[in-house]
């Protein structure tokens, strides 16, 4: 379970989130929308401390921390519960497709070499990768990088996985193939929070959707109500301008 | 007469000055690995929130780039030993490869750190999100991109450094160029083997040119699209 209580994040004189709680149950699946700006990344962001918090406590699969008294150590215990998805897939440039799921399993979690590269194996062909193995990142199509990324977040098998944007940077056509594998993962019971502009896939794959604006919570809820039956006039507006967009 | 230049006295000169490239190439490489370790540590601490270590790093930089290399070694050398007795028992070789080395880590400094600014930020926040520490995430991930950066860089510092090893002569090492010089005092025939000192210096350059390619396109595999 993910639970976060009262997380406050300012830069200099802008607030960017303002007191933000919410839980997320085991094998759920939380989507959060907004416009830009909003704070969408920073709040996943802080969920891991690459940004870290003014206030705030975060609990996930066990491990809880308050930002205000917290150590380096319970900073790692935390990011160890859970692994990201960026937007720019942000693989290791150095390493191999394989070397890039099995680095955390050997270097972090002391797995030996062969077991760490036959779990490797395993999730490379989960995602469907497995004739990459030895690839480098700069040969695979934007696609392939993020499902290798999606590989490498399973590797440790964290508590959630947090997606921020995970096919903004991808083609068009290579955004379906990247949604399919999150589906899959969602469809295995798989905790996650997604930042999205996918919103006929946030209503496939979500449990929960949370609208947010500028730093606050605005609306929350099962994708049926958010999504197609908005309460808040901010979020009616934004899935309204959102839905021309698209159809221009 | 005509012009008075024997070109078969080189090839005379040639094996006599080649003795000496070990001690050359010695120098070179000691001073460069000494610049590697000082340059790494003195780029990190450039780089670091500590505002001490990054100021004191600083003025590390400024002064190394600002001083002739010839004024550094004669500090070492002879002026050192004034200082702290336990010096004179230092050789010029020795001194000679500090100078060159603490010089050059300043230049490498500034290179190792551009090289790290180069690596995207998101690879040091991917190895975060992976469990790894800061010190993992440089090591196995940071500090391989960031040297592929270097490396052209840092392969100018090492033919400086080639070349640079003939100042050493001011302190009494014999390398390739003190041994030119004391031949052309023997024979009067300076064209020659300055030339001939000079070809030597072209052809250790091209040869390492050379294996830095080589290295180069090995370190560059992983990036090729
Ligand atoms: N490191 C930073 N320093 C200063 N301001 C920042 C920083 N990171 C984000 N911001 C600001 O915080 C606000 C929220 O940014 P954030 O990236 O969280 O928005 P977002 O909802 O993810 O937007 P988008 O949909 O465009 O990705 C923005 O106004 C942004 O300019
Ligand atoms: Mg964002």
């Amino acid at each position: 379970m993910i639970k976060v209580t009262n997380l406050r994040k300012r830069f200099g004189d802008l607030v960017v989130l303002n007191g933000i709680d919410f839980e997320v149950k085991d094998g759920e699946v939380l989507t959060i929308i907004g416009p830009s700006g909003s704070g969408k990344s920073t709040l996943i962001r802080c969920l891991n401390f690459l940004e870290r918090p003014d206030a705030g406590v975060i609990e996930i699969g066990g491990v809880r921390v308050d930002a205000e008294k917290c150590t380096n150590r319970d900073i790692r215990r935390l990011r160890l519960q859970t692994a990201m998805v960026f937007q720019n897939y942000n693989l290791f440039r150095n390493k191999t497709a394989l070397q890039n799921v099995t680095e955390a399993l050997v270097v972090v979690k002391k797995m030996p070499k062969k077991e760490a590269e036959e779990l490797g194996m395993e999730l490379l062909r989960q995602v469907g990768l497995e004739d990459k193995r030895d690839n480098y990142p700069a040969t695979l199509s934007g696609g392939q990088q993020q499902r290798v990324s999606i590989a490498r977040a399973l590797a440790l098998r964290p508590h959630a996985i947090l997606l921020d944007e995970p096919t903004s940077s991808l083609d068009p056509e290579l955004v379906s193939e990247v949604l399919q594998t999150i589906k899959k993962l969602a469809e295995m019971d798989t905790t996650m929070i997604i930042v999205t502009h996918e919103m006929d896939f946030a209503r496939d794959v979500s449990d929960h959707v949370i609208f947010m604006a500028d730093g606050n919570i605005v609306e929350q809820g099962p994708p049926s109500e958010v999504l197609d039956h908005p309460r808040h006039e901010r979020t009616k507006q934004f899935l309204r301008s959102f839905h021309a967009n698209r159809k221009r | 007469m005509g012009v008075n230049f024997d070109p078969l006295y080189i090839f005379e000169l040639l094996p006599r000055i080649i003795r000496y490239i070990p001690i050359t190439l010695l120098m070179a490489v000691l001073a460069m690995i000494l610049a590697i370790a000082v340059g790494l540590m003195i780029a990190l601490a450039r780089n670091s929130k500590n505002r001490l270590l990054s100021a004191g790093a600083a003025v590390y930089i400024s002064f190394f780039r600002a001083i002739p290399m010839l004024v550094q070694l004669f500090l070492i050398y002879y002026g050192l030993p004034q200082l702290f007795p336990v010096f004179t028992k230092m050789d010029a070789v020795t001194a000679a490869i500090i100078g060159f080395g603490f010089k050059q880590a300043a230049f490498l400094a500034e290179i190792f750190r551009a090289a790290f600014h180069s690596v995207d930020k998101g690879q040091m926040e991917a190895s975060l999100t992976v469990g790894m520490t800061k010190v993992q995430a440089y090591r196995r991930i940071i500090l391989p991109q960031a040297a592929r950066n270097a490396l052209p860089g840092t392969g100018n510092i090492f033919i400086s450094l080639i070349k640079e090893t003939s100042l050493a002569f001011t302190l009494g090492v014999v390398e390739i160029f003190a041994e030119a010089k004391m031949q052309a005092a023997e024979s009067f025939r300076f064209f020659e083997a300055y030339l001939a000192v000079a070809l030597i210096y072209w052809l250790l350059i091209i040869v390492y040119s050379y294996l830095q390619q080589k290295l180069e396109n090995v370190l560059d595999r992983p990036y090729r699209s």
